[in-house]
């Protein structure tokens, strides 16, 4: 069941990866993208916690709404209207279920109906699609997401800025399926499925 | 007098967002155009507030948009379902989708009409 203190907690986790990983992100995005995508991860998740730090006590749907609109206005790149999306479409269905698969099953669609991406497109949607798969079945663990982030070297680019290399961009791991790799390892660290 | 539809464009660069209305308002002095570039500290990337703004901005309460790349289309979809303007999004190249639109609209074509006049010029 996902609560207002995981969301915290998950999202402090998540806040110290990516400045961890800023550098890696934004050299993964070099190869196949504009080199930002640390940049701009970090610049939102910066934005995600002055947003938090502002609140007090607050409800599931508060923070996850404000999430959303920190990462939406803050991150600069496709990477922020899309987590944005998905943290939006979470905080509008978290009174209805509080299940992780349900809630990150409707981020999924969400992020779908942004980007117009699909499995196998070589995004972020990559790590997603198995996550949630992985959710609904009470299986999901970190090998299982490495897994899913490795298998981007494969893919050809069909959206994004790397679907303009074509062939070119196989190879090189998706930035953005590494950012939710990242994004899903803090979930389960912060006990999201416990 | 305004037109009734406004244009937009939104850019990842600031200088390219302020100047393609510059091409446009030549030909389309009766037109409202606005536009949005950059991310709020205008660096390389494109902002769904900025572009909010740009809505805000025109005098036209039907708008026509136009993009660069990928993220813009995302924010500019945003934008619209914050926004109660009504807004079309094209997906055609920029600037000589925006140069039609402009040069239609000023001659007082039908939304109809520009749009297919903007059709061939679909390319993502
Ligand atoms: N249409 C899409 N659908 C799903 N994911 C996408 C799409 N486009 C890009 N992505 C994801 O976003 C990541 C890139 O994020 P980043 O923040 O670097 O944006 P960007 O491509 O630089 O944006 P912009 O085009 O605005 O400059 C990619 O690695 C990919 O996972
Ligand atoms: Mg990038």
């Amino acid at each position: 069941m996902i609560t207002a203190e995981i969301v915290d907690k998950w999202m402090k986790l998540f806040y110290s990866k990516i400045s961890e990983q800023k550098a890696y992100l934004s050299e993964l995005d070099t190869p196949i993208g504009d080199g930002d995508h640390g940049n701009n991860m970090m610049r939102g998740m910066q934005g995600v916690e002055d947003s938090l730090d502002k609140l007090s006590n607050p409800d599931l749907k508060t923070i996850l709404k404000t999430v959303a609109m920190a990462l939406i206005s803050k991150v600069g790149g496709a990477a922020g209207p899309l987590y944005g999306t998905a943290f939006l479409e979470m905080a509008k269905n978290c009174e209805k279920t509080q299940a992780p698969a349900e809630l990150f099953k409707l981020a999924l669609e969400g992020i779908k109906k942004r980007g117009g991406a699909t499995t196998g497109d070589k995004t972020m949607i990559d790590v997603w699609a198995p996550a949630v798969a992985a959710l609904e079945t009470d299986s999901l663990s970190v090998e299982k997401i490495e897994a899913a982030a490795a298998g981007t070297k494969d893919l050809v680019a069909k959206k994004g800025r790397a679907s303009y290399l074509g062939e070119r961009s196989v190879g090189h791991l998706d930035p953005g399926a590494v950012s939710s790799q990242y994004l899903f390892e803090s979930f389960i660290e912060a006990g999201g499925i416990e | 007098m305004t037109k009734k539809i406004g244009i937009v464009i939104v850019s990842h660069v600031p200088e390219v967002a302020m100047g393609i209305p510059k091409l446009l308002e030549q030909v389309a002095a009766d037109v409202s155009i606005t536009s949005a570039g950059g991310t709020d500290d205008n660096e390389i990337g494109t902002s769904a507030g900025k572009i909010m703004d740009a809505f805000e901005r025109n005098k036209a309460q039907k708008l026509l948009a136009f993009y660069d790349l990928g993220s813009a289309k995302m924010n500019l979809e945003l934008a619209v379902e914050m926004s109660d303007k009504k807004v079309n999004i094209y997906d055609v190249a920029l600037v000589e989708g925006a140069y039609t639109a402009a040069t239609l609209l000023e001659a007082d074509v039908t939304l109809e009409d520009v749009e297919e006049q903007l059709a061939p010029l679909k390319i993502k």
